[in-house]
């Protein structure tokens, strides 16, 4: 009796978002289908015991949770307020032609991935929902992760769920020509938890969610489910990045940038599975956004020390990168390195034609960038008013408490 | 799925434009139509006068209230509409991106809330079977 439940406890981690995934699908309706997962699992603590487990367990807690999910429909009185938006039993599939193939089942995780990425929620409700369904966190895991409140959330992911169904934001995979449009949009939800994690790696320590590790997992699902080259090359990129963790921050908790980081901490094995995965991306030309920036953190993570970093092709690849995807900060990070591959009066020159962009002039690290320059060049007093300007825009503690070790170093010096 | 398609523009851009590029605005806007009927999505609309020419109506206790002008003074005012059929909402989003206004101003795309059944009416009290 006890190992038939902490079986369907196992079968509920491992199953229950995927029995969630067909149901949306079945059901058309996220609401629905959570309350019929539920009352699938309920329904197998009671019957198995007694019947015996069944051959397809994932089958048989989908057709079960279809059943009350028709049940709960039915049951539903048209008094409430939304219930005629539900699909009527009659346009569902009846039961015995349910299609639960193999691959139609793997392929709603997908199409759940894609629906709570999609560019018509906001950032924010995209990062809750793709954490709560596609993770399996609960709101609260969810909520301290992200640093909100749990009733704040609660009620975001409500709107988002109901603004899915009522807005019909589809439930489906992309066609192969929908996915260059469509694919980058699930990417950047991705990196986007990725770097929520990555940035709060310092200090609070509270949360007991690795947001990094989420996002890698996701990464992992969506590239055995859907093998791009720009899946495979943003994992490149979040593992060379994550390689560097312990290396970002000294024992004191300060920051460390990356050329004074001691290489020695850099975890080589991940650095290795990080460039496995970018020539994957590399041979499915073109080399896209995330596959550009991993070549740019794999030459980093191959410099043995940081004066041996090969500039030049990180210029190159910068160079492409702004041919592709224009934008200021890739200018900025641009010019930077084109100063380090020892043109430090060409990428001033850079900086300056990009100062006056708006999203520019109030960047933090547009102003410390120029300052570290200056500072190279020994132009002291103009090194000190660009880090006076960044510590005025700067928000997160340790990065302010950088920038004024600096600005402190230039003041003692002549 | 039906879905309204909300034109909205800053009235001011289009009065700067040269009385060729608003023809040719409007030319574009009918070969937008055309097309969106053909292709079976089209199920109406229609371009509106500026906003000076907007009348607000409101009723409160029984009493009509009448103001001139627009409800809300927005940045972008509302210039028309489209009444679209879609699959979904990608397919929606789609058919706006072609609205010719989408690069002057901005489409809202709201899907229609569909009413619910009409109630069935109230049995007289007294009424026997």
């Amino acid at each position: 009796m006890s190992t038939e439940s902490s079986y369907v406890d196992s079968l509920y981690r491992d199953h229950s978002r995927r029995v969630q995934a067909t149901l949306i699908r079945l059901l058309g309706d996220f609401e629905l289908a959570e309350e019929a997962m539920q009352d699938a699992f309920v329904a197998a603590v009671q019957q198995w015991p007694v019947n015996g487990k069944p051959d397809n367990p994932t089958a048989w807690l989908i057709r079960t949770g279809y059943h009350c999910g028709i049940d709960q429909i039915r049951q539903r009185s048209t008094a409430r307020r939304r219930a005629h938006l539900l699909l009527p039993t009659e346009l569902l599939p009846a039961e015995e032609t349910l299609d639960l193939e193999p691959t139609t089942i793997a392929d709603d995780a997908l199409r759940l991935l894609f629906t709570c990425c999609h560019p018509s929620l906001s950032m924010e409700a995209r990062i809750a929902l793709t954490l709560r369904e596609m993770c399996g966190l609960t709101t609260e895991q969810v909520a301290s992760a992200l640093l909100m409140k749990p009733t704040t959330l609660a009620q975001r992911i409500v709107r988002a769920k109901r603004k899915i169904r009522d807005a019909h934001i589809p439930y489906a995979v992309p066609t192969q020509e929908e996915l260059p449009e469509h694919l980058p949009d699930v990417l950047q939800v991705i990196y986007l938890v990725f770097n929520e994690g990555y940035s709060r790696s310092t200090g609070a320590s509270v949360v007991d969610i690795s947001l990094t590790q989420e996002a890698m997992r996701l990464g992992n699902e969506l590239a055995r489910l859907l093998p791009q080259g720009e899946v495979f090359g943003l994992m490149a990129l979040m593992l060379l990045n994550d390689a560097r963790r312990e290396a970002r921050q000294d024992s004191d908790g300060e920051l460390v940038t990356l050329d004074a980081q001691d290489r020695r901490l850099w975890r080589q094995e991940d650095i290795q599975v990080g460039i496995a995965w970018l020539e994957q991306a590399l041979a499915l030309t073109p080399a896209g956004y995330y596959t550009l920036q991993a070549s740019i953190a794999a030459v980093h993570a191959q410099a043995s020390r940081a004066e041996q970093t090969d500039w030049g092709r990180i210029v190159r690849l910068y160079d492409a990168l702004c041919r592709r995807f224009p934008s200021p900060v890739l200018a900025l990070n641009r010019a930077v390195a084109i100063a380090m591959n020892g043109a430090p009066d060409t990428g001033l020159k850079l900086l300056d034609d990009i100062a006056h962009h708006p999203q520019i002039s109030r960047y933090h690290l547009f102003h410390a960038a120029k300052a570290d320059l200056l500072r190279r060049q020994g132009q002291h007093k103009a090194a000190r008013s660009a880090y006076q300007q960044a510590l005025l825009l700067v928000t997160l503690d340790p990065e302010k408490r950088f920038l004024n070790r600096r600005l402190a170093e230039l003041e003692n010096s002549p | 799925m039906k879905y309204v398609a909300l034109v909205y523009y800053q009235e001011q851009i289009i009065n700067a434009m040269s009385e060729q590029a608003w023809q040719d605005l409007n030319q574009e806007c009918i070969a937008g139509v055309e097309r969106l009927s053909v292709s079976g999505h089209y199920l109406g609309g229609q371009p509106l006068q500026p906003t000076e020419t907007a009348t607000t109506v409101r009723v409160r206790d029984g009493e009509t209230l009448i103001s001139d002008g627009p409800f809300a003074e927005t940045k972008e005012q509302l210039a028309g509409f489209y009444l679209l059929e879609a699959h979904d909402l990608n397919e929606a989003l789609q058919l706006a991106s072609r609205i010719p206004p989408a690069r002057l101003g901005s489409i809202e795309v709201r899907p229609v809330r569909e009413l619910p059944p009409k109630a069935e009416p109230q049995k007289e009290s007294g009424e026997q079977p």
